[in-house]
């Protein structure tokens, strides 16, 4: 370094401030996101490779009763959900509660991006992941023999959930990480998740709970999502509204909640 | 405003605010050249708008900065102003306040009292017009743990209209082989650099560096050296906190001594060190030292310590007179000083009489 010392400081550029589009910003921070958490293992596994592998062992074996009809078209819409939280809450959760940790979430706050377009990248790429692990699923049910209701209501229907639950479950994580120490987040995320797993209808139907239970679950985000995609792919019904207020309830309170309580660093 | 997305019920408090008029405190080159002569108002009355004055503002004006942690003075009635194209190195021991200012500048938490102007733009309120001028280093942290070096600063550098260019700010740093590197498997010193490139990458007029050479190796620390000096050349202003007083001696133009939250000296490291000096020989021990006192003009000060080593204090500095009386004292006693030098006091002297405490401790 010594030899280039001297014109390193001497035809140093000259300050040239400036923000770069608001557009640029977001993108180039969401596909940062985006591919460190496709790098990491840990993440991959909670949210691709335990759903898949769910769907395929539970559409096997009988291992738990599912009523009547084809187990893969009751297994594959609460995979879905389970795919949804898995992104959206838990590994949403965690990463950002460890980006605050690390003081990462301060940094940025010294740069041009702004924090509505750090929240704006961070959905971007939830929503980015959701396709792929839609894709992986979808892909890996219709080989394993699912025939969903797949017509233009059931995916608009199915999609309006799935964004309802998304922003439900953002609002969870980010209340969670913005409040909770990254530890706590990380312990926290990961116990709901297998709460939700066991009690939110994704593996395990709802109706099998206590018939005093069932509404009570129906409320929480993960019942409602299961329960309205099954609703509209498994049976074919239409929209789904106790479980999308249910969703959208969610969505406004933790976000509201959120937006007042996180601590950026 | 820089962005078309912004919408517009977002954008007009901001106009307001542009245009409104705002209380500063008094300045007297801003004063003198806002107002004719003889229409001076009274310090803290109504300036015109700012946009006039950002262009030349300093880089950081503080005045009277207050902050407080629970029943804790972080901060105690700081001023202190920072010159554009100059380095600033505020220098203290550990709670002495300078993060805390550094955080106060960058906008990251508000004063409880006081004011504080950075580039003549407040950090809160302004921010946004603020944060493409001024780069950051934190003192740790603040890269996403799995990011590779070269990935994370292009997507910095995307955040800056007119950014450097990545691949050369990582070779000139000395980092070009750890482009592919994940940060957390990059040694203290390299996440140090990329820390400081992340700082620069987006060419800020100001650059505020929290002990940028804090567990760096001595060819980093130059590599660190030779950017910041390229910077200062360049134009942009840059404020750093250190506890190295070679570091403050060797790239400050101005040095701010802080300590319990209050500025104790400000000057150049030659204004600082200059005044005042030592003068030191050996010779043999029990020399009558009240003696070679009465030689020396009023105000010096004459001592052994340890036995055999002598040292003069001047009262002002050592001159060339007072040179001459200690070897005129020592030649009508046959003395032959040995050793014999003139040592001008350092930064760490300086800040060890004002404080009365080590910097590292």
């Amino acid at each position: 370094m010594t030899e280039t010392a001297t014109p390193a400081a001497a035809d140093w550029p000259a300050p040239a401030p400036g923000a770069a589009p608001l557009p640029r910003m977001v993108a180039a921070q969401a596909s940062l996101e985006l591919r460190t958490l496709l790098r990491n293992g840990e993440q991959l596994l909670l949210i691709l490779i335990i759903p898949v592998l769910l769907l395929a062992a539970f559409s096997h074996e009988p291992l738990v009763n599912f009523g009547p009809g084809k187990r893969i078209d009751f297994l594959a819409p609460g995979i879905l959900a389970l795919a949804v939280m898995s992104t959206a809450f838990t590994s949403q959760a965690i990463a950002t509660g460890f980006e605050r940790r690390y003081g990462v979430l301060k940094r940025l706050g010294s740069t041009p991006l702004r924090r509505s377009g750090l929240i704006t990248a961070k959905t971007l790429t939830v929503l980015v992941v959701e396709l792929l692990q839609a894709a992986v699923i979808v892909a890996v049910g219709l080989a394993l023999g699912w025939r969903p209701h797949a017509g233009g209501g059931a995916v608009a229907w199915s999609l309006l959930l799935v964004l309802a639950a998304t922003a439900a479950f953002s609002g969870l994580a980010l209340l969670m990480a913005g409040t909770l120490r990254a530890e706590a987040t990380l312990a926290a995320a990961n116990l709901l998740y297998l709460v939700m797993l066991g009690l939110g209808g994704v593996v395990f139907p709802l109706t099998k709970f206590p018939a005093d239970a069932q509404p009570v679950l129906k409320l929480l985000p993960a019942g409602a999502l299961s329960d309205g995609l099954r609703s509209v792919l498994q049976h074919g019904n239409g929209l789904p509204v106790r479980d999308l207020l249910v969703l959208a309830a969610w969505a406004i309170a933790t976000i509201a909640i959120a937006a007042r309580a996180f601590r950026w660093e | 405003m820089s962005s078309p997305s912004v919408p517009w019920p977002r954008c007009w408090p901001a106009i307001v605010l542009h245009f409104s008029p705002r209380r500063i405190q008094a300045d007297p080159a801003g004063v003198a050249t806002a107002f004719p002569a003889g229409a001076r108002p009274e310090p803290g009355r109504l300036l015109p708008p700012r946009l006039a004055s950002v262009g030349t503002a300093p880089a950081v004006e503080i005045v009277s900065l207050v902050k407080n942690y629970g029943r804790t003075a972080a901060v105690a009635g700081l001023s202190l102003r920072a010159e554009r194209s100059q380095v600033t190195a505020i220098l203290g021991p550990n709670g002495a306040g300078k993060t805390t200012t550094i955080e106060i500048c960058e906008g990251y938490r508000r004063p409880d009292e006081g004011t504080v102007r950075v580039l003549g733009l407040d950090p809160v309120r302004d921010a946004r017009e603020l944060r493409p001028k001024v780069g950051v280093m934190l003192q740790s942290g603040g890269i996403p743990t799995s990011a590779r070096a070269g990935e994370y600063l292009r997507v910095l550098a995307s955040f800056y209209a007119r950014p450097l260019d990545p691949a050369v700010l990582l070779e000139r740093l000395g980092l070009a082989a750890s482009t592919r590197i994940p940060f957390k498997r990059l040694s203290g010193g390299q996440q140090q650099r990329l820390s400081l490139a992340a700082a620069v990458i987006g060419r800020p007029e100001l650059v505020f560096l929290d002990e940028p050479t804090a567990g760096l190796d001595p060819q980093a620390r130059h590599a660190t050296w030779d950017l910041i000096t390229g910077l200062r050349a360049a134009g942009a202003g840059v404020i750093l906190t250190t506890h190295h007083m070679d570091e403050a001696e060797r790239l400050a133009d101005r040095v701010a001594i802080v300590d319990h939250g209050a500025l104790v000296a400000d000057g150049s490291p030659a204004q600082l060190t200059g005044t005042a000096g030592q003068l030191r020989f050996r010779a043999e021990p029990g020399l009558d030292t009240d003696s070679l006192l009465a030689a020396l003009p009023a105000g010096s000060a004459a001592k052994e310590s340890p036995a055999g080593h002598y040292v003069v204090e001047a009262h002002d500095r050592v001159d060339p007179q007072l040179l001459a009386a200690v070897t005129a004292w020592c030649a009508e006693r046959g003395i032959l000083a040995q050793s014999l030098r003139i040592e001008s006091r350092t930064l760490e002297d300086v800040f060890l009489e004002l404080t009365g405490r080590e910097l590292r401790s």
